[in-house]
């Protein structure tokens, strides 16, 4: 995200001439390599999942050039679309990622806020011991957590295996020691004075979080709703383990287990699928990030 | 508004006490300046007041009523921070109304309000920028609209003025002053600067090492210091302090400043400190207004004695000059005319009517 705000910035300068400036025209030269070999390196997969996205089965299978479409067809595209199925992964997906998102903001936010402001005995050891469990990787935890939601589905009667809500109780634990650990970051940025000037003036400590230190912060909050919604939304483990039955699935297991059949893949579909299911995040990531990148704690104070 | 009071007030961290049982008595109405270099205790003991720092013993009364367990917002105060603290998200009039709007005053009045501590401030203007369009003087006054508004009973000043510029600072000190003369709130104001404690306060207390040094009017700190501390710390140039010692000289009490140097004591001093044991280790205390240089028709109590200057430092209407005595470095004021230079020989003389005379070993003035 910075590299944007630095290129945007970047070719309005004016260029000087000195040893300064051929210094920095080397600097950009290099970045610019780099830059461009990135772009190639992390654009390619996509452009070839357009390309086949865009082709029959017959063209796909047939001995052609594989980086070019001879005869266009949106037939995937329609398909997909009016399919149940692939709407309701779709559907199933989006609820899910919404939901954890609101989920680890409601636990984050206030949990961040007590471990950056309200030193307690602990807070500081607990605030290491909340990354640590993000350090923990899923395919470790699974079973684990597999078995733990079965005994309380056994204990309590309430079936939650196989239900897309139980992603619900199964996301957080990857989103919300990160995101908490973000907003511990940010809060603890915006300086002292501020929330004790709001403590003279008559907040509560529920209202400096909400109306100094959520709005201060609102950059960090974002990228923390990025990070847990594009977490939530590309999550492949958890809900293979947890999900089975069709109309449970999200979207990136239910494009894998049914597109896929047997030994047959569908190709076209399998990309037309993946290329859908990654626009939501783009568009969340457009849309945020004129707010994600305007610096609103200047101001504040002399700094 | 309110009177505010401390008794034996303490403050510890762990094993340290920042601020060792401290007694003050603030009249309603008044300006009250805490004073003292770094680490002094002033802060921590401003922001005992406010109730951001927990009391370790004694009792802090504002108004009559005991406040320790008091939390800040039900003391009815108003503070403003060195680095102004305004709620970057919100504009001026937002800033200054945000106390207000919290304890859901009615929107007229809170108007009301904003607007003349604005026009008090002189900051109608800007009632709707954001604080990071405004310069740092503008951002200041906002933080004092916004303790004005409240109408509080206290008014709380951390170091308001430490991050302006020299000028700006200067402007400021008389706005403050300006605004105190106006509001008549009880006022506790925390500085380091000297200058800014004696032009502002009704009295100033002097704190160092967590405790209070002196308590007293500007001019009472300046005339009548009671420790080497606070001579040293009110006045710049600082006061000199030489090394001395008492001696008597066919009947008469002289001060002996080396062993060439000695002058015959005022009779009004000699009789104040004819009492004092000849043996003890004495400094004298001289302000640098008090050493100029000599002319024909020189009062009682006014001795000369030739020295050749190391340094001056012209300031225009008066030429500093920095001259040792015996290791001892001493600064002096004389007229820009004298014919002051660097490396110059000059007779100089010693206002001994204006002497103050202390106790090395205990820094008390005696």
């Amino acid at each position: 995200m910075s590299t944007l705000a630095i290129d945007k910035a970047g070719p309005s300068r004016k260029v000087k001439y000195g040893s300064m400036s051929r210094d920095r025209a080397w600097a950009l030269r290099w970045s610019y390599f780099f830059l461009v070999l990135f772009a190639i390196f992390f654009l390619t997969p996509p452009i070839y999942m357009l390309i086949t996205s865009l082709k029959s089965s017959a063209e796909i299978s047939a001995a052609t050039n594989p980086w070019w479409v001879f005869h266009p067809t949106l037939s995937n595209y329609v398909e997909l679309l009016t399919s149940n199925q692939f709407l309701r992964f779709f559907w199933n997906s989006s609820i899910v990622s919404l939901a954890v998102v609101l989920v680890t903001m409601l636990i984050s936010v206030p949990a961040a806020f007590a471990l950056a402001r309200m030193k307690f005995w602990g807070s500081t050891t607990l605030a290491t011991g909340v990354f640590l469990t993000y350090l923990i990787p899923d395919s470790l935890l699974f079973i684990p957590l597999f078995k733990m939601l079965a005994m309380v589905q056994d204990l309590t009667g309430i079936t939650l295996l196989n239900r897309w809500y139980v992603l619900l109780f199964i996301y957080p634990t990857l989103t919300v020691p990160f995101c908490t650990w973000i907003m511990i970051g940010y809060f603890a940025s915006i300086p002292k004075e501020l929330d004790e000037a709001a403590l003279i003036d008559g907040a509560s400590w529920l209202q400096t979080l909400t109306r100094i230190f959520i709005p201060v912060a609102l950059p960090g909050l974002i990228a923390a709703t990025i990070f847990a919604f594009t977490v939530s939304w590309a999550q492949f483990l958890y809900p293979l383990v947890f999900t089975t039955s069709v109309d449970q699935l999200v979207l990136p297991v239910g494009i894998t287990t049914t597109l896929i059949k047997g030994d047959v893949f569908n190709w076209g579909q399998i990309m037309t699928g993946a290329l859908l299911g990654a626009a939501p995040p783009l568009i969340i990531y457009a849309f945020l990030m004129d707010y994600y990148i305007a610096g609103l704690t200047a101001g504040a104070t002399k700094g | 508004m309110a009177e505010v009071a401390l008794r034996k007030v303490v403050k510890r961290y762990d094993d340290v006490e920042a601020v060792r049982g401290i007694d003050l008595d603030i009249a309603d109405h008044e300006f009250i300046v805490l004073v003292g270099p770094s680490g002094c205790g002033k802060s921590t003991t401003l922001r005992m007041i406010a109730g951001l720092e927990d009391i370790s013993d004694g009792d802090i009364m504002i108004g009559g009523d005991v406040v320790n367990d008091v939390p800040p917002k039900d003391r009815d105060i108003a503070m403003v921070f060195q680095n102004y603290a305004l709620y970057p998200h919100m504009t001026v009039a937002e800033n200054m109304s945000f106390g207000l709007r919290l304890k859901h005053y009615p929107k007229a009045e809170i108007k009301a309000r904003v607007t003349e501590a604005a026009r008090l401030l002189d900051i109608t203007d800007l009632i709707d920028r954001k604080p990071k369009q405004l310069s740092g003087g503008q951002r200041q006054r906002v933080a004092m609209g916004r303790a004005i508004v409240r109408n509080p009973k206290v008014f709380l000043f951390d170091e308001p003025l430490s991050n302006l510029d020299a000028k700006l600072r200067v402007q400021m000190r008389i706005e403050i002053k300006k605004v105190h003369q106006k509001v008549r709130t009880t006022t506790v104001y925390v500085t380091h600067d000297q200058v800014e404690a004696m032009t502002l306060a009704d009295r100033v207390v002097v704190m160092n090492k967590g405790r209070i040094e002196q308590i007293g009017t500007p001019n009472e700190l300046y005339h009548k210091p009671a420790t080497r501390f606070v001579a040293g710390f009110i006045g710049s140039p600082a006061m000199n302090f030489i090394p001395c010692r008492l001696e008597d000289v066919g009947g008469r009490l002289q001060i002996r400043l080396t062993d060439r140097i000695a002058f015959p004591l005022p009779p009004a001093r000699a009789a104040r400190y004819n009492a004092l044991p000849r043996t003890d280790k004495l400094l004298l205390g001289l302000r640098p207004e008090h050493l100029t240089e000599s002319h024909a028709h020189l009062e009682p109590g006014v001795e000369t004695f030739d020295t050749v200057l190391d340094v001056t430092e012209p300031m225009g209407m008066e030429t500093l000059v920095y001259f040792g005595l015996e290791g001892t470095p001493i600064c002096g004021r004389v007229n820009p005319n004298a014919g002051a230079k660097d490396g110059a020989p000059m007779r100089l003389a010693m206002d001994l009517n204006n002497m103050h005379l202390l106790n090395e070993a205990t820094g008390v003035v005696l």
